[in-house]
């Protein structure tokens, strides 16, 4: 393997992983105040895809972008309504099963409003524009979607750090009743962590099938998968440990492509899971809690 | 008089016992025109036998686990690649031909099957060792990823001579009759009833309502809990090789995260903890299934079509359905109750009571939802 294509593969690598981390965001931040694998997450983010393809079809690009997003933040936001808000104070067993449904629904739903058939990927003729770089050739998208990623990170990372509802997260994510007896409405700030989440999974959603081309109805459930994993291996509840664990899925399961062993490149998501719930149980970043009898 | 109601209760039992034989024994009579109805019980009572054993382990030892498909798969295989007919292996393995090591072994079927969940138990046992250490969802989420995880082995080129790779494996041979399936389910849960009432099941149950107290008292927790999945896979396994035999081909696609996502609706909606409540749940789920088939067809009424009537909105009420269930019926149909004729009764009794009541305040019923 010649020293361009590796580096044409890292790029590809980085492209992918930058998608990842930007869903693998919504779960951590999910996971961090709910402690529930929000399992509809990836059909959150398969929904976006189709969205983007009806607004494509009526609309041009300035417009459908942000409508898309602003569709899939409504989703997400009344998927908690729904399904999680009732169950606020039910063993968290049934929050999962919940999600599990609201995922099977959206499957379902998806299936039956767009049919089975992969459907295909609207372009936006910019981010489809060919760069040739020395040897390297690759999308304008490729090039864009590890800075957007990175940039939008530190803005969200801002957005906790730096301002009240950033605040209010964190005081919710750290103790729930405590943060109610503080006078900080709880419902309001899950509402709005599963807008942030929804609208990275939306943002996400375009810059990833923008490379694939097509989407269906399934299409959202393993790359859902892996992206919680990412967050697991990152450590739950840390944006950096999701950033960063998003970019090594995506640059080992490019790698694992690249040479040949594609078969295995969900395995090995998955392997990487069970190795670091092993030596390092709370992640590369996360905060390490005990158990209280 | 309790010795009386007992032998009362034993007298239904019986008699249930014998329609359900009598009917069973109808529907052999005449396999052909009940082709389709002897295939929806065939599936509900495969199902019953992996709904309870996932219910051993989630609704009696507190384990969420969803890797289900993958040791049902785990099953299946072994039981497809040993009982398919050494003379119709060459027309299965017509790509890439059959690994000599396996080529003319052929195992009596209920040898195949006892292999299969022996084979799905060994495997649990060793995932078990890392995994069961973690805790809920991350027990969840670890164990899923196994089943992904060996659905890729199986779907791999390199075992094309052994699992036929992604073209699957065909000419299994299925079941003589309706009773060899409904024989070899009860058998199943009758054994995982008598775990779950012996005392290993009563320390499974102290495990699930609080394992720091159950390590307290001075039980081995990882014992236990590896005990209890390795018994549920086991079944789960057996319960795959009896899926195999009756789909009579497979492939790596059959067992993807959607039939444990399947096999934990059924769990959910019979009762987290209940084998009854499992069992009811597998064969409501499997038949409502085909009984909603009717919303997939066009529907016309009075010369219009009804546009919302194509294909696929079957599933979609069958997801809203199990939603329903998930946010208003928390505890399903039994609870983590055992059925009971004395509870049946009851119920029927209760009937007229409640009638009364809604006849009383309609008004009130309908907005009885939570806020």
């Amino acid at each position: 393997m010649s020293f361009t294509t590796i580096l044409q593969q890292c790029l590809t690598g980085i492209s992918l992983g930058g998608a990842y981390a930007l869903i693998a965001i919504g779960y951590t931040l999910v996971y961090g105040i709910l402690r529930l694998i929000n399992f509809a997450h990836g059909d959150i983010f398969m929904m976006a895809g189709y969205f983007m393809i009806f607004s494509m079809a009526s609309m041009p690009w300035f417009i459908a972008v942000p409508v898309t997003l602003a569709v899939t933040v409504a989703l997400g936001v009344s998927i908690e309504r729904v399904a999680y808000r009732p169950l606020r104070q039910a063993p968290r067993m049934s929050v999962m099963i919940s999600a599990i449904g609201v995922s099977y629904l959206l499957q379902n739903l998806a299936t039956y409003l767009f049919t089975a058939l992969p459907k295909g990927y609207p372009e936006i003729p910019f981010l489809k524009r060919i760069f040739q770089i020395g040897g390297l050739s690759a999308s304008f998208v490729t090039f864009l979607t590890p800075v957007l990623t990175l940039v939008l990170v530190c803005l969200l990372i801002f957005l906790i750090n730096h301002t009240k509802i950033g605040m209010a997260m964190r005081a919710v994510s750290k103790d729930y009743e405590t943060a109610s007896l503080m006078g900080i409405k709880i419902n309001k700030t899950i509402s709005f962590t599963f807008a942030v989440g929804s609208l990275l999974a939306g943002i996400g959603s375009i810059l990833y099938f923008t490379d694939r081309m097509t989407v269906f109805p399934f299409s959202g459930s393993l790359p859902g998968l892996k992206c919680f994993v990412a967050a697991v291996f990152g450590g739950i509840g840390s944006i950096p440990g999701a950033v960063i664990g998003g970019f090594i899925l995506g640059l080992g399961e490019t790698a694992l492509v690249a040479m040949g062993q594609s078969t295995f490149s969900d395995a090995f998501t998955f392997i990487l899971l069970i190795v670091m719930l092993l030596i390092r149980p709370t992640g590369l970043f996360g905060e390490k809690t005990t158990d209280k009898v | 008089m309790k010795n009386i109601t007992k032998n009362k209760n034993n007298l239904y039992s019986l008699l249930a016992l014998a329609v359900l034989l009598g009917f069973l024994a109808f529907l052999q009579s005449d396999t052909a025109g009940y082709s389709y109805q002897i295939s929806i019980l065939e599936r509900s009572a495969i199902y019953g036998v992996v709904a309870v054993s996932m219910n051993l382990l989630t609704g009696f030892t507190g384990l969420f686990s969803l890797g289900q498909a993958g040791f049902m798969a785990i099953g299946a295989y072994i039981v497809a690649i040993f009982t398919i007919p050494v003379s119709a292996r060459a027309s299965v393995y017509y790509v890439s031909g059959i690994s000599p090591v396996i080529a003319n072994i052929q195992l009596p079927v209920p040898v195949a099957l006892l292999l299969g969940g022996l084979a799905a138990a060994g495997l649990a046992a060793l995932i078990g060792i890392p995994v069961l250490r973690l805790k809920s969802d991350y027990l969840a989420i670890a164990t899923l990823g196994f089943s992904e995880i060996i659905r890729a082995f199986i779907a791999a080129p390199m075992f094309d001579t052994i699992t036929n790779g992604s073209y699957g494996l065909k000419n299994i041979p299925g079941f003589s009759s309706i009773f060899t399936v409904f024989g070899l389910a009860a058998l199943c849960i009758a054994l995982m009833v008598l775990l779950i009432n012996s005392s290993y099941g009563r320390t499974f149950k102290a495990i699930r309502e609080d394992e720091i107290a159950a390590q307290s008292m001075g039980l081995n927790l990882f014992r236990y809990k590896e005990l209890s999945f390795v018994i549920s896979s086991f079944f789960t396994g057996i319960g795959g090789g009896m899926l195999a035999m009756f789909m009579r081909s497979i492939d790596s696609k059959t067992f993807q995260v959607s039939l444990t996502y399947d096999i934990l609706l059924i769990v959910v909606l019979g009762g987290i903890g209940s084998v009854t409540g499992s069992i009811l749940g597998s064969f409501l789920v499997t038949s409502g299934r085909e009984l909603l088939r009717f919303f997939d067809e066009p529907l016309m009424v009075a010369g219009i079509q009804i546009p919302l009537f194509r294909s696929g909105f079957r599933m979609v009420i069958f997801s809203i359905l199990l939603m329903v269930v998930v946010l208003f019926y928390r505890r399903g149909i039994m609870g983590d109750h055992e059925f009971s004729w004395d509870g049946l009764f009851r119920l029927i009794r209760g009937v007229p009571d409640r009638l009364k009541r809604l006849k009383k305040t309609p008004l009130k019923a309908g907005k009885g939802g939570r806020k």
